[in-house]
C-alpha cells in the first residue's frame, strides 16, 4: 500500500485550518459566506497565474481570514502586524531549541 | 557529503511570513478568548490522524456488501454516515453518486475546494488546483485520462460540482474477482481517488 500523503504540507497550513475551522465551529463564521469569501480570494490570484492548490492555495486562504477578521473587528489588521512583529521578535531573540514566547 | 552549513543557529529559525501571521492571528484570538488554542490542537489532531479516505472507504464497502445500507445511502447519504459517526464540518450535506458502466461520476468543485472532509479528509493540492478546477468541467474524459482512467466509449461522464451545501462521495464499482472478501479487505481496494471519481477501486492482488 503507498504511504498516504500527509494531510497538511506545512504546519502553519494546519494551523490556519484549524483556526478558521473553529471560528467556525463556535458559530462565529458561518461556512457559506466563508466558502463565498473564499472563492472570490482565489478567483483574483487565479487571474494572475495558475494556482497550484499547495502553498498558493492556503496563502490566499490566509488572505481571506485576515480580512474576514478585518471586518468583523475581531483582529485589527494593525494590531495583527505588531504582534507578528513581535513573534518575530521573539524568534530572533530566542536561542536556538529553546522555547519561543511572546514577552509579556 | 559533508555536512558543511553551520548548524549552530545563534537564535531559533524565524518562522516563514504566512506562519508569522498566522501565528498573530491566533494570539489575538487567544488573548479575546474568540479561541482556544487547545481546541486548534484538536481539530489538527483529527483531521491528520483521524479523518481520511479509510471512512469513506468503509462507507463504499459497506455498500457493496449489504443492499438495505446501499439503498439508504443513496436515499440519504448525510443521515447514513452520521449513523457511522462520520460527521462533521464539510459533512452536513453528502450525496452518494454510484458509477454504473453506463454513468461514471467526478466530482470537483469549481468555486475552492468543497470536499467531504468527515469521509476524506482534507482535499489533495489537485483538487484544488486551478488546473483541475477549470479543466474538469470542461474536457473531464482528458483530465481522466491523465490520471489513468480510461472509460469505454458507452460510458458517459457526470461531473459534479460541489458547494458550500452539496458535497459528494462517488461510490465506484464493485472490481471483479472480489466476490467473497469481507468488508475490510473490500475497503482496502478503495482509493481516495476513486471517491472523487478520479480513479477506479483497484482489483484485487
Amino acid at each position: 500500500m503507498t504511504r498516504p500523503e500527509p494531510a497538511f504540507a506545512e504546519p502553519w497550513h494546519a494551523q490556519v485550518f484549524a483556526l478558521t475551522v473553529h471560528l467556525n465551529e463556535t458559530g462565529r463564521l458561518p461556512w457559506t459566506d466563508w466558502a463565498d469569501r473564499f472563492g472570490a480570494t482565489l478567483a483574483r490570484h487565479g487571474l494572475a497565474r495558475d494556482l497550484d492548490g499547495g502553498d498558493d492555495y492556503f496563502t490566499a486562504w490566509l488572505e481571506t481570514l485576515e480580512a474576514v477578521l478585518a471586518e468583523t473587528g475581531a483582529a485589527d489588521p494593525k494590531e495583527a502586524m505588531q504582534v507578528k512583529q513581535a513573534w518575530e521578535t521573539a524568534y530572533l531573540a530566542t536561542p536556538h531549541g529553546q522555547p519561543v514566547h511572546l514577552k509579556d | 557529503m559533508p555536512h558543511d552549513h553551520h548548524d549552530d543557529h545563534p537564535h531559533s529559525l524565524l518562522p516563514s511570513d504566512p506562519a508569522l501571521r498566522v501565528k498573530a492571528l491566533e494570539t489575538i484570538l487567544t488573548r479575546k478568548g474568540l479561541v482556544d488554542p487547545a481546541a486548534l490542537d484538536a481539530i489538527i489532531d483529527a483531521y491528520e490522524n483521524r479523518i481520511g479516505p479509510k471512512n469513506g472507504a468503509d462507507v463504499v464497502a459497506r455498500a457493496w456488501t449489504d443492499e438495505g445500507f446501499r439503498a439508504a445511502l443513496l436515499e440519504d447519504a448525510s443521515a447514513t454516515v452520521r449513523e457511522l459517526g462520520y460527521y462533521g464540518r464539510q459533512g452536513e450535506h453528502v450525496v452518494a453518486v454510484e458509477n454504473t458502466p453506463a454513468q461514471h461520476n467526478m466530482v470537483v468543485c469549481t468555486l475552492c475546494s468543497c470536499y467531504p472532509w468527515p469521509l476524506l479528509g482534507i482535499p489533495p493540492a489537485w483538487y484544488k488546483s486551478d488546473a483541475y478546477r477549470a479543466r474538469a468541467v470542461r474536457e473531464p474524459r482528458r483530465v481522466l485520462a491523465e490520471f489513468g482512467v480510461f472509460l469505454p466509449d458507452e460510458t458517459a461522464v457526470r461531473v459534479w460540482d460541489s458547494t458550500a451545501e452539496m458535497r459528494y462521495l462517488v461510490i465506484p464499482m464493485r472490481p471483479e474477482g472480489t466476490e467473497g472478501m469481507d468488508r475490510a479487505a473490500l475497503a482496502a481496494l478503495v482509493t481516495r481517488n476513486s471517491m472523487i471519481g478520479t480513479g477506479l477501486a483497484r482489483a484485487p492482488s
